[in-house]
């Protein structure tokens, strides 16, 4: 067996000398003198329950999710037990009266507006991050909870404050008919301005976290550095701080645009029912077709997992050390 | 020819507390010119401020003719080898060196030219593909150098460009630092607390103390000849003995000195380096005094002996110490203390 093989996890530096590397053998973890046998023992029993959550509540529902797209409805909820493409098949929009392009714009629809969502959250969230990153330290835990505030109101309440707050009886609709932004006698919702506002509002905070913890440890050495070699703003930007905050910006990214794929509350009450995402095409089927239900969801985690890969690739274009 | 560093009067505080006071200093273009100081002696600040990443709040520096402090940071011909070197990790060493002159956006064949130059100078040319992490320290600080020296600054600062080298390798590379910066002839001003290394490459040093230039010239001259307690003691050994000046000689706990020129004070201090005490068991011409040792201290480049009278600490040479067949409690030597190296410090 090789020295390698012999280290078990977290242990480092074992001496050239070691003795035998079995799973009782000695060793040193962290300053502890414990034997593999009892890491590898600790580490399941830590990390047991856990993986025993995610297997029984996220693996195996996934797993039912997957097989039922398969299957073939019983009506109301209830799956007949069968083999086919049919479900998939009416997600990309082939229906009884043949293809039909709305489930395609829907899914079309719920990217756009979910990336829209991303770029904006990410576009005030960071300006934000460095304010308060900027704050002296005492006041910088504040900022954060204020951040939070919002939390503490269920999101359908805030959702109905919106609804109060856009329609068009509002001080802030009146504005924006007095600009001309609007007719008249109508309310800044429903519409896709509503939506985006609902949105960006819900996952800000979310957005702003990550970026708050890598702006708050950005070297800024890297940016006189770049300033002493006669860079200018945006050159200075590219290399000097997007490089360190990339980390954050994936970890937001990621953190807004997978709810927001997702989300059905907010085009529900602020797109009043016209404004359909995959979400509210997945609400509508709850309790009435289970295997095209499965199959809308599956579409989803898929794009999802496309959304996922094609940020990490992005973020893979400029490395960090 | 490299341009001449005009300094006036700069100062500079951090809420209320003062870093800088009035420093004000002329560096000839091509000089290699030092600011010396403990920690927190504000030599860091003024290089930063000479740098365009703080701000001066009074005074004004020019270089050649500019006025350097109208400029911001990435508009002046200056450029900076940082302490922790900085050099920016999603960069290539080759793509890091072309960094300043792509800002500049100089042609691309001129920027490959530079470059190969620079890796030429730091012998950096098997590294040019390697990633900053890929490299050691010693590596490390020379992309930085070539990295700043690539733009040919009309003054280059180095701020405390060793203090993260080991101090085998910090001895070759100040001298390399010293030999490419004749070959050069650019305007360097190096910032560093380490009295060796500004001793070994500069031209002139400056001696800061709690944000003031308290003594500048050569390194032979300052050393040989200290001003003030704090020049004297910062810049090798110094013995101080403080006294009272009794006609053209001094009273102090030894007893009574003549140094080489008669003081301006009444009480003040006299220094001499150890080198410069003999160390008799007969009685030598004047300006010896008689010493009884209570306590040796051996530190192998020196002695420390405290000596009645006055339990005044001394510092000796070893080789004055051997000459007498060493030194013990409850000896009785003679202290041989030269005029001319019997120096009146100011303060």
């Amino acid at each position: 067996m090789t020295e390698a093989q012999g280290q078990g996890p977290g242990a480092q530096g074992q001496g050239p000398g070691a003795q035998g590397q079995g799973p009782g053998a000695p060793t040193i973890d962290a300053g502890e003198l414990t034997t593999f046998a009892r890491l590898r023992r600790r580490g399941a029993v830590l990390i047991g329950g856990g993986a025993l959550w995610l297997l029984l509540f996220l693996a195996v529902p996934l797993a039912l999710v997957f097989a039922a797209a398969f299957c073939e409805t019983a009506g109301y909820g209830a799956v007949k037990l069968s083999l086919t493409w049919d479900n998939l098949g009416r997600v990309a929009g082939w229906g009884v009266f043949g293809w039909e392009a709305d489930n395609l714009r829907i899914l079309l629809r719920t990217v756009v507006v979910a990336g829209l969502t991303t770029v904006l959250c990410l576009a005030l969230a960071l300006p934000m991050a460095f304010w308060i990153a900027r704050q002296p330290q005492s006041r910088r835990g504040l900022l954060l909870a204020l951040l939070m505030i919002p939390f503490c109101t269920n999101l359908v309440i805030r959702i109905a404050g919106w609804t109060v707050l856009l329609s068009n009886q509002s001080w802030l609709a009146g504005l924006a008919q007095q600009l001309g932004a609007i007719g008249p006698e109508d309310g800044l919702y429903p519409g896709t301005f509503a939506v985006l506002l609902g949105m960006v509002t819900t996952f800000l905070p979310f957005a702003v976290l990550p970026l708050y913890a890598v702006v708050e440890r950005l070297d800024w050495t890297l940016v006189e550095a770049a300033r002493d070699l006669h860079s200018g703003p945006w050159r200075t930007a590219r290399h000097a701080i997007l490089p360190q905050i990339m980390p954050g910006l994936v970890a937001a990214g990621i953190l807004t645009f997978v709810p927001a794929l997702g989300m059905f509350l907010v085009t529900d009450r602020l797109g009043s029912g016209k404004f359909m995402l995959v979400g509210n095409l997945i609400q509508q089927q709850v309790g009435r077709d289970t295997p095209y239900l499965s199959a809308l969801c599956l579409t989803l985690v898929a794009a999802t997992l496309i959304g996922i890969a094609i940020l990490r690739w992005r973020a893979r274009e400029v490395p960090v050390a | 020819m490299a341009e001449g560093l005009t300094v006036n009067g700069v100062s500079k505080a951090f809420a209320a507390t003062p870093v800088l006071q009035e420093v004000s200093f002329a560096a000839q273009g091509g000089e290699f010119v030092t600011l010396l100081g403990p920690s927190g002696c504000g030599k860091t600040t003024l290089l930063r401020i000479f740098g365009g990443f703080e701000l001066a709040d009074a005074g004004s520096v020019r270089l050649g003719q500019n006025d350097l402090l109208a400029l911001p940071a990435n508009r002046r011909p200056v450029n900076t080898v940082f302490q922790n070197y900085a050099l920016f990790p999603h960069l290539s060493v080759q793509d890091n060196i072309a960094f300043g002159l792509r800002s500049r956006r100089l042609a691309e064949p001129d920027v490959t030219r530079r470059v190969a130059g620079g890796l030429e100078m730091l012998r950096l040319g098997e590294l040019a593909r390697r990633m900053p992490h890929q490299l050691s320290g010693g590596q490390r600080q020379r992309v930085a150098l070539a990295r700043a020296l690539v733009n040919e600054p009309e003054l280059l600062l180095l701020d405390e460009p060793m203090s993260a080298l080991d101090a085998q390798l910090r001895a070759e590379v100040q001298l390399e630092l010293k030999r490419l910066q004749r070959r050069l002839g650019t305007t360097f001003l190096l910032v560093t607390h380490d009295q060796d290394e500004a001793m070994l490459v500069s031209d002139r040093i400056l001696v800061m103390n709690r944000g003031r230039i308290e003594q500048g010239g050569a390194p032979a001259e300052v050393f040989e000849r200290p001003r003030t307690r704090f020049v004297a003691d910062f810049l090798g050994d110094a013995n101080l003995l403080p006294g009272t000046r009794e006609g053209a000689a001094v009273r102090t706990a030894l007893g009574l000195l003549r140094p080489g020129t008669v003081p301006g004070w009444t009480t003040g201090t006299l220094a001499i380096r150890p080198e410069q005490i003999g160390v008799e068991l007969v009685k030598p011409q004047e300006n010896a005094v008689a010493a009884t040792i209570s306590e040796v201290h051996y530190l192998g480049t020196r002695w420390d002996v405290y000596c009645a009278p006055g339990n005044v600490r001394i510092t000796l040479s070893p080789s004055e110490v051997e000459d007498i067949g060493g030194v013990s409690p409850g000896k009785s030597v003679w202290l041989d203390l030269p005029a001319n190296d019997l120096l009146v410090l100011d303060d």
